[in-house]
C-alpha cells in the first residue's frame, strides 16, 4: 500500500516535476556552491550553486522516463519471444533459448558501455542497451509461465476446435500471462532505474547539465568527501526509495499472480 | 450422409513411438455411427496417446486414422482443414479445473466456438448458446459466470457444451468423469446418455473405470503397454474376460466381499 | 469378506482414539468458516474405520485435525483423545511422541517425499529423529518393511531417489516408512486414489496385511464407498462437515440408513450390469459453511425430505447397530438399499 503511494507520487513528480520546480534547474551561481538550506531554497545548493530542490524535481522526469522506456521495450520483446518460444517449442524454442543464454551472459552495464561506443554517450544508448540486456531475463521467466499455460487442456481444446495459433496466443495465453508480465515489469523498473543511475553516474548516460538523479549523485560526490553529504545523499535516497517501492510492489504482484494461477 | 456401413471413426494399424518407447503398437478399431466405443486401460497403456493422435495433438508414427469419410492420419497446418476436423471430432479432457480459460465466461467461450465454425449472426449465436447451456443443464446465471465460480461438475458440463458447439459427429471423452465426485459423476453420465439420444453423436470413451465404461459403451478394447489385449462387446468383456490382464483388472475393482489381492511381483 | 466383529461400544477395553464434538473453523478471506461441525468418532485398538465423503465433506480435515496438522489460524474445539491423552493440547516432546504413534499416509506420495534425498534417508528419518534406534537398526528395519510391502530388492531401493520409482512403488515406500516407528494408528488419506486399479488392489492388500500383522488401527479416508466397505470394519459417511451415518461396513453397505449413504451407493454405475439411467443425486456436495442452517444439511438434495427435515437439524442417533443422523431413518429403514433393476 505504502509502495503504491510512493510510486504514484513518483509518477506524478515525473509528469509535473519540471513545471513545479521553483527555480531554473540549470542556472548555476558559483557563489552559492554547497550552501545549505536558506529561505526560498529549501534543500540548498549543489556543487556549482544550482537549486537542489529544482534539480530533484526536474530530474524526476529523466530519471523515470529512461526506466519506463526500458521496461516497455524489454517487456514487449520478452513477452513476444516467450510466447513464440513456448508455442512453437522444439527447434525454435531451443534456438531462442541459446540466443537468450548468450545475451544473458553480458551484464546490462557492460552492454550499455559497449552501446555508447556505437551510439555515442547519452540516455538513448543506455536505454537501448538495457532494453536488450533485460529482454532475455523477461523472456526466460515468461517462457516458463507460457509453457505451463500452453500445456493446459483448455489450450489443447482450442487447438482441437481449429482455432488459429494467433487467436490462442493473443486472446487466451497472453491475457492469462498478464498478471505475471505486470509483476515482472514492475520489478524490472526498479532494476532499470538503478542501472541507468549507475550509467549516468559513470558519465555515460544523461549528460550534465540536464538534471537526473544519477547524474546528481555523481556531480556532488566531491561534496561527500568535504563534509557536504546532503546534495549527493538526497539524490541517492530518491533513487533508493523509488526502487525499493517498485521492488516490493513487483514482489507482491508476483505472489498474487501465483495465487490466482492456482 | 455417408454410406451407412462406413464407420464414423476408424483407426487402422496405429502406432506411436516416443524415442525407445512404443506407446501405441498396431491398434485398430472402428466406431460405428451413433455408437459408443471404449478404450480401457491403466496409466501407460497408450489410451490417451491414441485420443491425442485422433484429434491431431500428436503425430502418429504409422497407421491410418479416418473420420467421417476423410483421412486425418497426420495433423495439418491448414486453418480451414483444422476447423473442418474440429467439426468432425471433439474431445473433453479429464481435469475440469484447467479445461476452461479462467478469464473467459461460459457464454464467451461458447460464442468463440460458434464463431469459429458457423456463419451465425449475433442473435442466432445467442440463441444457440442458450440452447447448448440448457442441453448440458446450466442456467442463465451460470452461463454468464467465470469458470472459477463453477463446481467441477458444472465445468465439465461447460467443456461438453463447448465440444457440442462445433456440432461434431464424434466426441472423445478422455477420462472426462474421472475427477468428479460420485454424485456429480452420475449426473454427467446421465447427461451424456441424454445428449447421445438427442443429437446422435458417437462417443469414444477413454477410461480406466470399468463401471463407467459399462454404463456408456457397447464395444470396447482393453489395452496394456500399447497393445490391444482383448476386444469385443463391453458387457461380454466385463462378464467373461478372456485375457489374463482383463481378468486382473476386473478382479481389482472393489465390491462387496472383495478381498484385495497381492500378486507375486518383480519390482519395477 | 471383513468378518471382524466390532468390539462393542461399551467393551472392556477403552478406545484407542476418541474424537468428541470436534469443531474446526478455518479462516477464509477474513472470515472463520466451519469445516467440521461436531465430529464424534472412536477407533478401537487394531480396528479399521472408513471415512467416506465427497469434496468439502471434511473427511481429510478430520485426519488433519486428529494429527494436529491444521493450517495456522484454525480454531479447534472439542476433544481428541489418543490412548487416554488429550491430543489437542499437546506441544513439544509429547506432541512428537504422539506423532510417532500415529502415522499418516497421503494421497500423493511424490508430494510428501523429499525428491533430493534417497529412499533410505526418507524412511529412517523419523526413527532417527526420535532417537528410537541406531542408524544400522533403522536400516535393518526399513529393509524388513520394504520386504513386507513387496519390495524385495531393498538394499538397492534404499539408495535410489524418488524419481526412480513409480507411483505405486512410492506409495508402498510411504506405507513401509509409516510403519517404521511402530505406530498404533495409521491415518491414510486417499492412499490409493492416484493409483491404477490393479496397483490399488495391491496397496490395499499390503495395508490390510500389515495392519493385521502389526495390530495397527486404521482410519481410511476415501471417496469410494465400495472400497471402504470392502476393507474396513466400520464405515462412517460424511456430509457437509458432519458424520451422517456410522455402522459396520456390511450393514452400511447392504442396508444403508441415511438417504445420503444410499444415494452414494446408488449413484455409482455398476460393473456387473448396465442400467438405463443412474440414480443421480440432484445438486452438488456442500461444505459445512455452505450448508443451510437450522435444517438437515442434506435436505435440499434428499428425495425423502419432508417439512420436518427443513425445520430442524437431526442429531446422530443410535439405530440398527450404529449411529445415523436422519429424522426419518426409522421410517425409511430397509427401503433405501440398492435394489437390482
Amino acid at each position: 500500500m505504502v509502495c503504491a503511494v510512493v510510486i504514484a507520487l513518483a509518477a506524478l513528480l515525473a509528469v509535473v516535476g519540471p513545471w513545479i520546480a521553483p527555480h531554473n534547474p540549470e542556472a548555476a551561481n558559483g557563489a552559492d556552491a554547497w550552501v545549505g538550506s536558506v529561505p526560498g531554497h529549501l534543500l540548498g545548493f549543489d556543487a556549482v550553486g544550482r537549486d537542489l530542490l529544482s534539480r530533484l524535481l526536474a530530474g524526476a522526469r529523466t530519471s523515470m522516463l529512461g526506466p519506463l522506456i526500458v521496461v516497455l521495450a524489454s517487456v514487449m520483446s520478452g513477452t513476444l519471444i516467450a510466447i513464440v518460444s513456448a508455442w512453437r517449442g522444439g527447434r525454435v524454442d531451443a534456438a531462442i533459448g541459446s540466443v537468450i543464454d548468450i545475451v544473458f551472459a553480458f551484464p546490462g552495464i557492460l552492454l550499455a558501455i559497449l552501446a555508447t561506443t556505437v551510439l555515442g554517450v547519452g540516455l538513448s544508448a543506455a536505454v537501448v542497451a538495457l532494453a536488450i540486456a533485460y529482454t532475455p531475463f523477461l523472456a526466460r521467466v515468461l517462457r516458463s509461465a507460457a509453457l505451463i499455460e500452453r500445456g493446459l487442456p483448455y489450450v489443447a481444446a482450442l487447438e482441437v476446435q481449429g482455432a488459429s495459433s494467433f487467436t490462442i496466443c493473443v486472446r487466451h495465453i497472453l491475457p492469462n500471462l498478464a498478471p505475471i508480465v505486470v509483476a515482472q515489469a514492475t520489478t524490472i523498473f526498479g532494476y532499470a532505474m538503478v542501472d541507468l543511475a549507475a550509467i549516468s553516474f559513470l558519465g555515460l548516460g544523461v549528460q550534465p547539465p540536464t538534471p537526473d538523479w544519477g547524474v546528481m549523485v555523481n556531480e556532488n560526490q566531491s561534496g561527500v568527501l568535504q563534509g557536504y553529504y546532503q546534495p549527493s545523499l538526497i539524490a541517492g535516497l530518491c533513487i533508493v526509495i523509488v526502487v525499493v517501492a517498485f521492488n516490493i510492489l513487483g514482489e507482491r504482484l508476483y505472489e498474487q499472480a501465483q495465487v490466482r494461477g492456482r | 450422409m455417408t454410406d451407412q456401413r462406413e464407420p464414423v471413426l476408424s483407426v487402422a494399424n496405429l502406432r506411436k513411438v516416443f524415442g525407445q518407447l512404443v506407446a501405441v503398437d498396431d491398434v485398430s478399431f472402428e466406431l460405428p455411427e451413433g455408437g459408443s466405443f471404449a478404450i480401457v486401460g491403466e496409466s501407460g497403456s497408450g489410451k490417451t496417446t491414441i485420443a491425442r493422435m485422433i484429434v491431431g495433438l500428436e503425430h502418429s508414427t504409422a497407421g491410418v486414422i479416418r473420420a467421417c469419410g476423410s483421412d486425418r492420419s497426420t495433423p495439418t497446418r491448414s486453418g480451414a482443414l483444422r476447423r473442418r476436423r474440429g467439426r468432425e471430432v471433439q474431445i473433453v479432457f479429464q481435469d475440469p479445473y484447467s479445461s476452461l480459460d479462467p478469464r473467459q465466461s461460459v457464454g464467451d467461450a461458447l460464442d468463440e466456438v460458434l464463431r469459429l465454425h458457423h456463419d451465425f449472426d449475433r442473435p442466432r449465436r445467442e440463441a444457440r448458446i442458450s440452447e447448448l447451456a440448457a442441453l448440458v443443464g446450466l442456467d442463465e446465471r451460470q452461463t454468464r459466470a467465470l469458470p472459477r465460480l463453477l463446481s467441477g461438475g458444472q465445468r465439465q458440463r461447460v467443456a461438453i457444451a463447448k465440444a457440442l458447439a462445433a456440432e461434431p459427429r464424434v466426441i472423445i471423452l478422455d477420462e472426462s468423469v474421472a475427477a468428479l465426485d460420485v454424485s456429480m459423476q452420475a449426473q454427467v453420465l446421465n447427461l451424456l446418455l441424454d445428449i447421445r439420444d438427442e443429437t446422435g453423436v458417437s462417443y469414444l470413451i477413454i477410461s480406466h473405470d470399468l463401471a463407467v465404461v459399462r454404463q456408456l459403451t457397447e464395444q470396447a478394447i482393453v489395452m496394456k503397454a500399447g497393445q490391444v489385449v482383448e476386444a469385443g462387446p463391453t458387457a461380454q468383456i466385463l462378464d467373461d474376460p478372456q485375457h489374463e490382464y482383463t481378468q486382473l483388472l476386473r478382479a481389482s475393482v472393489p465390491h462387496r466381499g472383495w478381498k484385495p489381492t497381492r500378486r507375486i511381483r518383480t519390482a519395477t | 469378506m471383513s468378518s471382524t466383529q466390532t468390539p462393542s461400544e461399551n467393551g472392556t477395553r477403552p478406545s484407542l482414539l476418541e474424537v468428541t464434538d470436534l469443531v474446526v473453523k478455518l479462516p477464509v478471506e477474513g472470515q472463520m468458516r466451519t469445516v467440521l461441525d461436531g465430529i464424534n468418532l472412536s477407533i478401537h485398538h487394531g480396528e479399521s474405520v472408513g471415512l467416506v465423503g465427497e469434496s468439502g465433506s471434511g473427511k481429510s480435515m478430520t485426519a488433519k485435525a486428529i494429527d494436529r496438522l491444521l493450517p495456522p489460524g484454525a480454531q479447534v474445539t472439542g476433544s481428541v483423545r489418543f490412548d487416554g491423552t488429550e491430543v489437542l493440547s499437546l506441544a513439544g516432546e509429547p506432541l512428537r511422541r504422539f506423532r510417532r504413534d500415529v502415522a499418516m499416509v497421503f494421497q500423493d506420495p511424490r508430494a510428501h517425499i523429499n525428491p533430493v534425498r534417497r529412499i533410505g534417508d526418507f524412511m529412517t528419518e523419523a526413527a532417527l529423529a526420535h532417537n528410537l534406534m541406531s542408524r544400522s537398526a533403522a536400516t535393518k528395519r526399513a529393509l524388513e518393511l520394504l520386504d513386507a510391502v513387496g519390495i524385495n530388492d531393498g538394499p538397492r531401493r534404499l539408495r535410489q531417489y524418488p524419481y526412480e520409482l513409480s507411483g505405486g512403488m512410492l506409495q508402498r515406500v510411504m506405507i513401509a516408512s509409516a510403519l517404521l516407528t511402530d505406530p498404533r494408528l495409521i491415518l491414510a488419506d486417499e492412499p490409493t486414489t492416484a493409483l491404477d486399479v490393479t496397483t490399488q488392489s495391491e496397496v490395499m492388500a499390503i495395508l490390510d496385511d500389515l495392519r493385521r500383522h502389526y495390530e495397527v488401527a486404521l482410519l481410511f479416508i476415501t471417496h469410494d464407498l465400495e472400497l471402504a466397505s470392502a476393507v474396513c470394519d466400520r464405515t462412517a459417511v460424511m456430509y457437509a462437515g458432519q458424520i451422517v451415518e456410522i455402522r459396520s461396513s456390511e450393514l452400511l453397505h447392504d442396508d444403508p440408513l441415511h438417504p445420503y449413504s444410499a444415494a452414494l451407493a446408488a449413484a455409482r454405475p455398476r460393473i456387473d450390469a448396465t442400467s438405463v439411467r443412474l440414480r443421480a443425486v440432484p445438486g452438488m456436495p456442500l461444505s459445512s459453511f455452505e450448508a443451510p442452517v437450522g435444517e438437515c444439511s442434506f435436505a435440499p438434495r434428499c428425495s425423502f425430505a419432508i417439512d420436518d427435515c427443513r425445520t430442524h437439524r437431526p442429531e446422530l442417533t443410535p439405530l440398527a447397530g450404529g449411529l445415523v443422523r436422519c429424522s426419518r431413518a426409522e421410517d425409511l429403514r430397509s427401503t433405501l438399499a440398492v435394489v437390482d433393476d
